[in-house]
């Protein structure tokens, strides 16, 4: 079964063409890691799958089903999630809060108009075990403004996981961490099942490269270079995106 | 905790017992106007401060209700349907306003509300076959509910607080539930809401009903006091005024429109007996608002009180605790 | 037959007084991104300064040009001092604008009393002038002239000049403009200042077709509001084929469709905000 598909993706912002006809597949369970020099249209790529922005021509197939021009709240609901580079969570509200928020989206709960969602006890211990699994229970009631950069990271992977994800889209999830951290996450990759595949955006070259099975190489919006760790890495083209043409 | 519901008591018994200790019929009404706007700001409030969606044509809602109720009334029909009938044409009036000025956010939301006001507006003042125009709709009677006259000033307060107290309970729950904490996560990052799985226009959709059919039931408490209705109630000022009950008093907690709605009724009513430039005063002190304490008047001084408190030597709220290290 | 002729010439008119009064609030519209909700009071506090001005025995085409200058002025001051301090939150801007038009409103009310006030129309102006089948009052084609006139003026002004090209600049794209070292914030006070004495001028040479009243702010401001929104944010064009297509559904709608006159004005408002929200010559939409 083919996890996620990408053809002839095409996506431009005014005259700037961002994304140029990409072809891209990931079969289930695969571990996927996309790199590429900054501007090569990665976290566009991200927000085409997500569908936070539209395709201007192509096609999107999650799990062989046919989603380029559904909505974005629907696509979540059909197993994806995703990491973001920017934080861009809810600053003011507590580490609990945040995640019961991801747990909530998927839950038919959201549309109760009635019950106090603090009284919800199954929600709050589903966030609390989210929390866990990053080793940030003991923060629950911590607002985010007042936590570090790498806790909110942390957090973002809290949440991404806490929806029980088939395809989990992590932008850059190792920015800004400390060596600690980044072992943390480490771990915390490498202990997720098999039964969701992971498609990763990186910079952090060593820590990536340990992780990936695939890797897809973009520059300009284009596919330059995909195949194994060894293959991408001993192939010329990849010297050139790096080192200048 | 305690201290929230012993002023939450506190303040109920105050309500309850206006008759006893407010000085005289007239004034009786002004509480019962402040409770009746309070309604109406209260419901723009979950649009404005839990949506983050700033509406300028809220008056058209609650004339909806008020010119249906009345029309209903003059021509004979019982008090219970017509208030029916009213309710559910404001839903329907608020689910075309939802549709249409949802396609935008800000100042487009703000824009196309104001318009809908406007045509609500002037359907009123021109459709004159319908609405009599500016001759407005007088009501021959107060509905009667299980036979108790509400006549009296007394008597309509106690029918008004109950409805206020029941709208606060409404909006409570709301607040708190699960549909009120996405609204304020949309408002707050609608697009990673929709990433995390929620259809924030539906839920926005939702909102827009709710807020609609509490500005229904104030339109509905609004004939009855006046016995009359007329265009003027859905004109631009009544949102402008509206608006300016919710954001004076404050959007984020349920106290501030109340408050707002509050300090409007009594200038226009009360304090333009003493100050004849109440409007002025009205302005300037949203255009101040606005300038110096944007979270609203509830909130701002709240700020200043905490403020004050430090002054005086007592230790300030203790910072959150600090950073921990990283693991 | 003589009917439709006199809605036609009042169409006209009044689509003239309709340009001038919102040739400003399309500026400050597509320069500022605000919809100036004190843009009515501004046109009926210059018509009321038109009455003083015109009460100590000034010309009337001096009055309407000192009305519009001590507006101008008016403008400056509330952008300087009020607007900038809530410079990048455009939403409180409009809140502020419309708290704003509460003051004007109050102190007009007290300074010059409830009554409406006219006023006449200038001696050379008074009377009728045939052109062709259609008879002409004087003074309204006199109206549609200024406004050509101004229209004119602000084309050259914002197609001929440094200034101008910085404004339309400003109005594409005013982050871009404050990186290419545009003095964005001068600009927006030019720009206020510019548009609240147009308005003000408005008022003057509307005062002898409209009078001066209480609620003239809050009659005015809406048609403001649907000449810019049909015509385009920061479109001149689009003010002025707005304002006639506003002064034409002004006229013509409560005679042809009386009870639903008001519909009919705002329905092509609210059918551009929902459709085609940039109107029909801007760049952006609001």
């Amino acid at each position: 079964m083919i996890a996620l598909e990408l053809k002839a993706l095409d996506k431009s912002f005014g005259g700037l063409r961002v994304t140029r006809g990409i072809n891209f597949e990931v079969p289930a369970g695969e571990r996927r890691l996309i790199i590429g020099p900054n501007g090569a249209g990665k976290t566009t790529l991200f927000n085409l799958i997500t569908g936070e922005i539209r395709a201007d021509a192509g096609a999107i197939r999650l799990f062989e089903r046919e989603i380029t021009g559904m909505a974005a709240w629907r696509r979540t609901h059909l197993g994806l999630a995703r990491t973001y580079q920017i934080i861009t969570l809810f600053p003011r509200d507590t580490l609990l809060h945040n995640v019961t928020l991801a747990l909530l989206g998927l839950s038919p709960l959201r549309w109760n108009p009635l019950l106090p969602l603090r009284s919800q006890a199954a929600l709050r211990e589903s966030a609390e075990r989210a929390l866990a699994r990053v080793g940030l229970d003991h923060l629950g009631n911590r607002p985010l403004a007042e936590t570090s950069y790498g806790e909110r990271r942390r957090v973002e992977i809290a949440m991404a996981l806490a929806q029980s994800p088939k395809l989990l889209l992590l932008d850059e999830p190792f920015a800004g961490l400390s060596l600690e951290e980044r072992r943390e996450v480490q771990k915390l990759l490498a202990s997720i099942p098999r039964d969701v595949t992971i498609v990763m955006i990186e910079h952090d070259m060593d820590v990536a490269l340990d992780f990936a099975e695939r890797i897809t190489l973009l520059h300009f919006g284009e596919v330059i270079v995909e195949g194994t760790r060894s293959e991408v890495v001993n192939d010329k083209r990849t010297r050139e995106v790096y080192l200048g043409e | 905790m305690i201290a929230r519901g012993a002023a939450a008591l506190a303040a109920l018994l105050l309500l309850a017992t206006v008759p006893l200790w407010v000085a005289n019929g007239f004034y009786v009404n002004i509480v019962s106007q402040i409770l009746i706007y309070a309604i109406l700001a209260l419901s723009l409030n979950v649009l404005v401060g839990y949506g983050g969606l700033v509406s300028l044509g809220h008056a058209g809602l609650l004339g909806v209700a008020a010119y249906a109720v009345a029309w209903l009334l003059s021509r004979g029909a019982g008090q219970l349907e017509s208030a029916a009938v009213a309710l559910v044409l404001t839903l329907a009036v608020s689910a075309i306003y939802a549709v249409l000025s949802l396609r935008a956010t800000g100042i487009g939301f703000l824009m196309i509300t104001l318009s809908l006001g406007q045509i609500l507006w002037g359907t009123a003042y021109r459709w004159i076959s319908l609405t009599n125009g500016d001759n407005g709709i007088s009501v021959p009677a107060r509905p009667m509910p299980f036979g108790l006259s509400l006549a009296s000033a007394t008597g309509f307060y106690y029918f008004t607080l109950i409805v206020f107290l029941m709208a606060i309970a409404s909006m409570t729950l709301f607040v708190r539930s699960p549909l009120g904490t996405s609204l304020r996560g949309a408002r707050d990052q609608a697009r990673r809401m929709a990433a995390l799985g929620f259809n924030v226009w539906l839920i926005r959709f939702l909102a827009f009903l709710f807020s609609g059919f509490w500005s229904g039931v104030s339109g509905l408490l609004y004939c009855y006091y006046q016995q009359f209705v007329s265009p003027q109630m859905m004109a631009l000022p009544a949102s402008a005024e509206a608006l300016l009950m919710v954001i004076s008093g404050g959007t984020g907690t349920l106290l501030g429109p109340v408050a707002g709605a509050a300090l409007v009724v009594v200038m226009k009513n009360v304090a333009s007996a003493y100050i004849e430039r109440w409007n002025l005063v009205l302005g300037a002190i949203f255009v101040a608002i606005i300038i110096f304490m944007p979270e609203g008047l509830v909130p701002g001084s709240t700020r200043l009180w905490r403020w004050a408190f430090g002054q005086i030597g007592r230790p300030p709220p203790a910072p959150a605790a600090a950073k921990e290290p990283a693991p | 037959m003589t009917l439709w002729i006199t809605l036609a010439v009042n169409s006209i008119a009044l689509g003239g007084l309709l340009f001038l009064l919102s040739a400003g609030f399309s500026l400050i519209f597509g320069l500022m991104r605000i919809p100036n909700l004190t843009h009515g009071s501004f046109f009926m506090l210059g018509a009321y300064f038109g009455v003083f001005f015109l009460g100590q025995g000034l010309n009337f085409w001096v009055a309407a040009l000192a009305s519009g200058a001590l507006m101008a002025a008016i403008g400056a001051l509330i952008e300087r001092l009020l607007l900038r301090q809530l410079a990048g939150r455009e939403l409180a801007q409009v809140l502020l604008t419309l708290g704003l038009s509460f003051i004007v409103a109050d102190l007009c009310l007290m300074i010059w009393k409830g009554d409406p006030i006219p006023i006449e129309q200038p001696p050379e102006l008074r009377g009728f002038l045939p052109i062709g089948i259609v008879v002409f009052p004087k003074f309204r084609l006199a109206v549609v002239l200024v406004a050509a006139v101004v229209a004119a003026a602000l084309w050259l002004l914002l197609d001929r000049t440094r200034l101008g090209a910085m404004i339309r600049a400003g109005v594409d794209d005013a982050e871009i403009a404050r990186v290419m070292g545009i003095r964005v914030s001068r600009l927006f006070t030019l720009v206020f200042a510019l548009g609240a004495g147009l308005a003000g001028f408005a008022g003057v040479m509307g005062g002898p077709i409209l009078s001066v009243y209480p609620g003239l702010d809050i009659d005015m401001l809406p048609l403001a509001l649907i000449v810019v929104i049909l015509g385009g944010t920061g479109s001149l064009l689009g003010a002025l084929v707005g304002s006639f297509i506003v002064g034409f559904l002004y006229n013509f709608g409560p005679a042809l469709f009386p009870e639903l006159a008001y519909v009919i004005l705002f329905l092509p408002m609210l059918a551009v905000l929902v459709i085609r929200p940039q109107g029909l010559f801007g760049r952006h939409a609001p």
